[in-house]
């Protein structure tokens, strides 16, 4: 995905969003559903095989993502659960790990 | 008495450690909440409240966290403990991790919640005022549908190691005593039930132990439902593929009561005798749900609010984790007790600042089974709120078990352990 499909996307994440209704916690709140496995907020135990999310770059997690959806990324689990989470949702998934130290 | 006074007395020193610990970052409009949230059962909901609710309150909410034992004890992986493949240390984490995030602590028993005067009383530490209460209490058995195994001696005979300590050992105990040629019967009880796999799970990985220790075993699985509840195909060809004459899968066999002196399983047509004989009995949700006046469905299951987790009769009481009426096609797991416990940390803070709660929580869940020592297979999906259905509901397409059986995901599987004890208790 080069860098204007990107923030095309990225522009109907937002247009999609709804106008008032979500919570301003909201990314926080998603990126928790990923926790259980990938560490609290992306912070993955060491050595124990999960990849660590906090701090990687927004635009990787969101190939990531997009790519696990679209089943072009070999996955055990990832494949699955990546379908449950709309654009706007990656979007705000990614920003938010990505912003993690 | 503990009242809350004492309690802010108490907590005082708290805040320093969370301060020193690195904790003191810009403080938003969320983070003014404040009020104390107690929450009861340390386990992967209750610890999981607890931690968020401190971190994400950026330590102005006080939260105490009262837990009957000592150490937190894993029920997923136990499995393999019973199996032989791991220890109980394996699966044991402290409490510290809690402490460290300014969570209060409290080993003890509740014998009372008032939840009009919102305090909750405590069996040797006096009375806990709340803002909040979070209930995490897991399941209690319906002794009353096994009436031979309805008295303490019983259950110290015919085990059913499902609520990890003890009981996981002393069944890895009898299983090792087993001579060889001997029959493991295990009854599973009507749906729903707590882990959904657990029971084929451990059926697959104690067949695995005769199938490498003790050749002329038997597993007889005993199920009151009409077919394998999780994951069927998976299991049944790993019975078929790897313990072609170890393993009998007996369909639509309900207990009715057991002998226990001669460990015989009595079925309605049937009675089926073993060398060792675990008992799965039926459950509901803890004791601790119904004392709060919560509305159980089935006097069985506490009804929430899956905005918030908050019950639907009692204001102020939240319940997360087994004891809920589960939503469709959500399993009774570990996974999805944390996930239940982000839900309700995230709303209280909301409800405590008088703010509405998320309207769009998600909630996933993959459960990992081991079916032999290294090989796993999963079950993964993914919930959303629906408005209109009030309730959560697989989001459609994200939901999948694995391919087949493989060992990458016995590697995973072993680490979203390590990942989620983490996420909960450090």
């Amino acid at each position: 995905m080069n860098r204007l499909t990107f923030a095309c996307l990225a522009a109907l994440a937002l247009a999609a969003g709804p106008a008032a209704a979500q919570d301003p916690n909201q990314a926080r709140n998603l990126a928790a559903t990923c926790a259980n496995c990938h560490g609290t907020n992306g912070h993955a135990v060491p050595g124990a095989g999960m990849a660590a999310i906090a701090g990687q770059p927004k635009e990787t997690i969101v190939q990531r993502l997009q790519e696990f959806r679209a089943g072009k990324r070999e996955a055990t689990v990832m494949h699955q659960i990546a379908k449950g989470y709309t654009d706007a949702q990656v979007e705000l998934l990614a920003a938010w790990f990505a912003a993690q130290k | 008495m503990l009242n809350r006074r004492d309690f802010l007395k108490a907590a005082g020193g708290c805040a320093g450690i969370v301060t020193l610990g690195g904790c003191a970052g810009s403080v938003d409009s969320r983070s003014k909440a404040g009020g104390h949230v107690v929450v009861v059962g340390g386990g992967y909901g209750g610890a999981t409240a607890a931690k968020y609710l401190r971190m994400w309150s950026k330590g102005s909410v006080e939260v105490t966290l009262v837990e009957r034992n000592r150490e937190f004890i894993s029920c997923p992986i136990s499995n393999l403990v019973v199996a032989g493949e791991r220890t109980l240390a394996d699966i044991t984490v402290s409490y510290d991790g809690l402490k460290k995030w300014g969570v209060r602590v409290i080993h003890d028993d509740v014998v009372g919640i008032d939840a009009d005067k919102r305090r909750i009383r405590l069996a040797t530490h006096g009375e806990l005022a709340y803002d909040r209460a979070v209930l995490s209490p897991g399941i209690a058995f319906l002794w009353d549908q096994v009436p031979a195994l309805n008295n303490a001696d019983a259950q110290t005979k015919i085990l059913h190691a499902w609520k990890a300590g003890p009981q996981t050992v002393a069944l890895r105990k009898q299983l090792a005593e087993m001579k060889d040629g001997g029959v493991y019967a295990l009854t599973v009880p009507k749906a729903p039930y707590r882990c959904p796999p657990g029971p084929y799970e451990r059926a697959s990985v104690i067949a695995h132990y005769f199938k490498t220790h003790k050749p002329k075993s038997k597993v007889l699985i005993l199920d009151a439902n009409e077919d394998v509840v999780s994951k069927k195909g998976l299991f049944v060809k790993a019975w078929q593929e790897l313990y072609k004459g170890i393993v009998e899968y007996r369909p639509n066999s309900e207990l009715r009561d057991v002998d226990v002196a001669n460990r015989t399983a009595i079925l309605e047509f049937d009675k089926v005798r073993a060398d060792v004989l675990n008992v799965v009995p039926p459950h509901r949700a803890g004791d601790l749900v119904a004392q709060s006046g919560a509305k159980l469905a089935n006097n069985r299951w506490a009804e929430v609010d899956w905005l918030s987790m908050e019950s639907i009769n009692v204001k102020g009481i939240h319940v997360l984790g087994d004891s809920t009426l589960s939503a469709p096609l959500m399993p009774k797991s570990g996974f999805m007790a944390n996930q239940h416990g982000k839900v309700a940390a995230a709303a209280i803070l909301n409800l405590l600042a008088g703010e509405a709660p998320n309207p769009e929580p998600m909630m996933t869940n993959t459960c990992y089974s081991f079916v032999d020592a290294k090989n796993v297979i999963h079950v993964a999906s993914v919930h959303r709120y629906d408005a209109e259905k009030r309730t959560m509901l697989v989001v459609p397409g994200a939901s999948g078990v694995s391919a087949a059986r493989n060992e990458l995901e016995g590697t995973y599987a072993a680490g979203w352990a390590k990942n989620i004890w983490a996420d909960m208790l450090t």
